[in-house]
């Protein structure tokens, strides 16, 4: 606990690099994937190619893909750069199928009297489909959101800086105190993200908000909206 | 890309594949393998029986929902550290095989309790009315309806568990992380490109293989058997959790 | 195998009062019918015969025997049990399916097979569809395996939950002529569950008209149903009050017909007998006899 304190300002810092390399892929993410998903929900072809695409790029190993990174784009090899990248990229390779998932959800007969309501397919994707996707696309958000700050730790391994650092330093130094200290502070960037994320979602979504669960069915909804939450 | 192609040739080159002062990528390849089997046993050991168990009766789906999503902001490398310095084990294989496994459970235990508990509740009921124990309805109706999602679980464990266990190199043990780790200490690019060149093929070997394995374990009659549900079940392919991996390790 | 239920009630976990102190006798080799709109605690009272649902109070008796004694499991393999989904395994064959609860029992593979072919013929469905899976088949295809895999321990006891209730109205019928027929030469104990009158009074010997809560509103022959209804809710829920089961006779367009008219107008069927002469049944005659091509015939001799 001691050395807690006594190195509060150096958490600190680290802290806020650690939010400075996670922020930019979640946000990446979500605003490349959602027109992806979109195209994905309205076309199999599109569908196909994207999830695809989307699952071979999340199979190759973070520590791989961050190395990598540099030698295919051609940054230097101790750029922060490559770790946003490579966060970004997973960021995208979870929530095109997420997003994908949250447009198909919304049913066709909304969207079919939609259009007999006269909205042009511009107003129909902002009025109608986006806020009744907006659900499962916060779910997805939420998990992009907690898998990145703790992918992020993975940085330290390839001289980028992060909470990671605590773990590769701690175990230089045979430093229990340290690892778990920087355990704690991801779980807890990670929750913090998750309750932002959770509250902006309660502004933008009131609707969506449960009032109160039913009694918990065996039957195949309840089950999907259960793989929702883990997918 | 030339230092691309670079590691490809050093894959390629034999005599990089043999033991010599360190192990070679054969072992590490080996090591990579083991430490993932190892680590997957214990996972599903853990992971499947309580999965079944949640589906089953439908208790205690919300403590393993907060779990596993709890489990997947817990920074591998930090678990990684932790349990290399905190735990004298014994046998010492154990020390990567613990914060894998932890890893590997949250996405096995959803898709089993998931896959459980998206088969058809009146199926089940039919199943119990005509005479079938519990055991029976486990074993003979929701598992093997179940499967595909169970499968799904494991492949996701199994993908980021290989992928993951390259940082076992990190604490002294040998996998491929042996190659890649060298690059941002000693400037060895190439062994690096040709180490993370090769976990990835192997991550995409096996997601190929458990992408069939998948297919196969839908039983017929709700897959490929049945003309009427064929879409249906592609569906459900195509958007369950099963396809993705469901968390990612670190 | 005659069935008792005594002072029976069932309340669920959250509060639900489904059936209360409810009391019938279900004679063996017949067919009962429970008959009620919806949610009145049909499938709650034939649930607890093969206790898939264990009443909160009273007891059950299956030939004096109280089933609360009797292990579920062995209890539910001597009971078929049909439900309206057909309720069979999606990723077993329709031989499979129909095998299942003799493979249960021990009943060697290879026969268990032989005699589910031997079901199939039974219950009108051709053997060629025995290699299929339950999706490649017809919702009325589905149901005669159902009715067959119901069959296929020869339970003395049959227990039906709106069997036919997911198939169009001409499959029905040829699925109540088929049960007819069956039952006919089987002989079983069927409790059989609808929300359908007309198919409570066709199949049932002995007819039970259900009020939410189980409440008993008459038992009868379906004759005795028809003749007096006990109470306004029965001649409401068989149609009586509007007219419906008053037929008059109007000659019909060719001289050899007789139509029948309920009190609306409707025209609920025609007599064919030669010269239109209407011949009263004499009492005891069969019930089951269709000589007229009506369901709601039986008015005819009421
Ligand atoms: N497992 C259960 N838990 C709580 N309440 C239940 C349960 N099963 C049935 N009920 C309630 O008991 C009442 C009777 O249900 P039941 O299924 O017996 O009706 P039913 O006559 O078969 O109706 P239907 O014609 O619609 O099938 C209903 O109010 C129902 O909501
Ligand atoms: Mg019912």
């Amino acid at each position: 606990m001691d050395w807690v304190w006594s190195h509060a300002g150096d958490l600190w810092s680290l802290v806020l690099t650690h939010v400075g390399l996670s922020v930019p892929p979640i946000v990446l993410g979500f605003v490349i994937s959602v027109p992806l998903g979109y195209w994905a929900s309205r076309s199999a072809a599109a569908r196909a190619v994207l999830l695809t695409l989307g699952n071979v790029l999340y199979t190759i190993p973070s520590l791989a893909f961050i190395l990598l990174v540099p030698v295919v784009l051609g940054f230097a090899l101790l750029d922060a750069k490559n770790v946003l990248v490579a966060l970004t990229v997973y960021a995208i390779a979870i929530m095109v199928r997420s997003a994908a998932d949250a447009f198909a959800s919304v049913s066709a007969s909304v969207r079919e009297s939609a259009v007999a309501q006269g909205f042009s397919p511009a107003q129909r994707f902002l009025r109608v489909e986006l806020p009744l996707a907006g659900p499962v696309l916060l779910a997805g958000v939420r998990v992009v959101s907690v898998s990145t700050v703790s992918l992020a730790t993975i940085g330290s391994l390839a001289g980028i800086d992060s909470l990671g650092n605590l773990f590769t330093d701690g175990f230089q130094r045979d430093f229990a105190v340290e690892i778990i200290t920087g355990i704690v502070l991801v779980l807890a960037l990670a929750a913090v993200f998750d309750v932002v994320l959770s509250l902006v979602g309660r502004l933008l979504l009131p609707w969506s908000r449960r009032t109160g669960r039913g009694r918990v069915r065996r039957s195949a909804p309840a089950a999907a909206s259960v793989s929702e939450q883990v997918a | 890309m030339i230092l691309l192609l670079q590691g490809v040739a050093w894959l390629l080159d034999p005599a990089n594949w043999a033991d010599s002062a360190t192990p070679g990528l054969l072992s590490q390849l080996l090591g990579q393998l083991g430490i993932t089997l190892a680590s997957i046993v214990v996972a599903v050991v853990v992971a499947v029986p309580l999965g079944v168990l949640i589906g089953h009766t439908g208790r205690g789906r919300l403590v393993a929902i907060v779990a596993s999503n709890a489990a997947r902001a817990l920074p591998t490398l930090g678990l990684f550290s932790v349990v290399v310095i905190a735990l004298t084990l014994d046998p010492q294989w154990l020390a990567p095989v613990i914060p894998l496994a932890l890893l590997g459970i949250p996405p096995l235990l959803a898709g089993t309790y998931a896959g459980i508990e998206a088969v058809d509740g009146q199926v089940v009921d039919a199943a119990r009315a005509m005479g079938m124990t519990e055991w029976q309805v486990l074993l003979r109706v929701e598992i093997p309806l179940g499967a595909p999602l169970i499968v799904g679980g494991l492949r996701a464990a199994v993908l980021q568990t290989v992928a993951t266990a390259t940082l076992a190199s990190f604490y002294g043990f040998t996998t491929i992380g042996n190659s890649i780790l060298l690059g941002p200490d000693s400037n060895q690019y190439i062994p690096m490109i040709g180490g993370s060149l090769l976990v990835t093929v192997l991550a995409l070997a096996i997601d190929g293989l458990f992408a069939l394995l998948q297919r196969s374990s839908a039983p017929r009659g709700v897959s490929r058997g049945a003309r009427r549900t064929t879409n249906a079940a592609r569906g459900r392919f195509i958007t369950s959790p099963a396809g993705t991996p469901i968390s990612r390790g670190n | 195998m005659a069935i008792e239920f005594r002072h029976v009630s069932k309340t669920f976990p959250d509060g639900t009062t489904a059936v209360e102190d409810f009391s019938l006798s279900i004679p063996s080799h017949e067919t009962t019918v429970l008959v009620g709109s919806s949610g009145c605690g049909k499938t709650t009272l034939l649930r607890m015969i093969n206790r898939m649902v264990d009443p909160s109070s009273g007891s059950i008796l299956i030939d004096g025997e109280d089933i609360s004694g009797i292990p579920p499991v062995g209890l539910r393999r001597r009971i078929g049990y049909v439900m309206q989904n057909s309720g069979l395994l999606p990723h077993r064959t329709v031989a499979d399916n129909v095998a299942t609860v003799p493979m249960l029992t021990g009943v060697p593979k290879r026969k268990a097979r032989e005699d589910a072919l031997a079901l199939l013929d039974r219950v009108g469905l051709d053997r060629g569809l025995a290699k299929r899976y339950p999706a490649q088949l017809s919702g009325g295809q589905q149901q005669r395996v159902g009715v067959a895999r119901g069959l296929a321990v020869d339970p003395n006891i049959l227990l039906m939950d709106e069997p036919f209730g997911a198939v169009d109205p001409i499959v029905r019928d040829e699925l109540q002529q088929e049960l007819l027929r069956l039952q006919g030469s089987l002989g079983k104990t069927v409790v059989f569950v609808t929300h359908d009158i007309d198919e409570a009074f066709l199949l049932g010997n002995q007819v039970v008209i259900l009020q939410r809560g189980g409440r008993v509103a008459q038992v009868g022959s379906p004759k005795e149903i028809l003749a007096n209804p006990a109470n306004d809710f029965v001649a409401d829920f068989i149609g009586a009050k509007r007219g419906k089961r008053r037929l008059t006779a109007e000659a019909g367009a060719s001289g050899d017909e007789v139509l029948l008219v309920d009190a609306a107008g409707y025209a609920a069927g025609v007599i064919t007998a030669p010269g239109g002469r209407l011949e009263l049944a004499t009492a005891g005659s069969s019930p089951k006899s269709r000589s007229v091509s009506n369901k709601t015939d039986q008015a005819g001799d009421a």
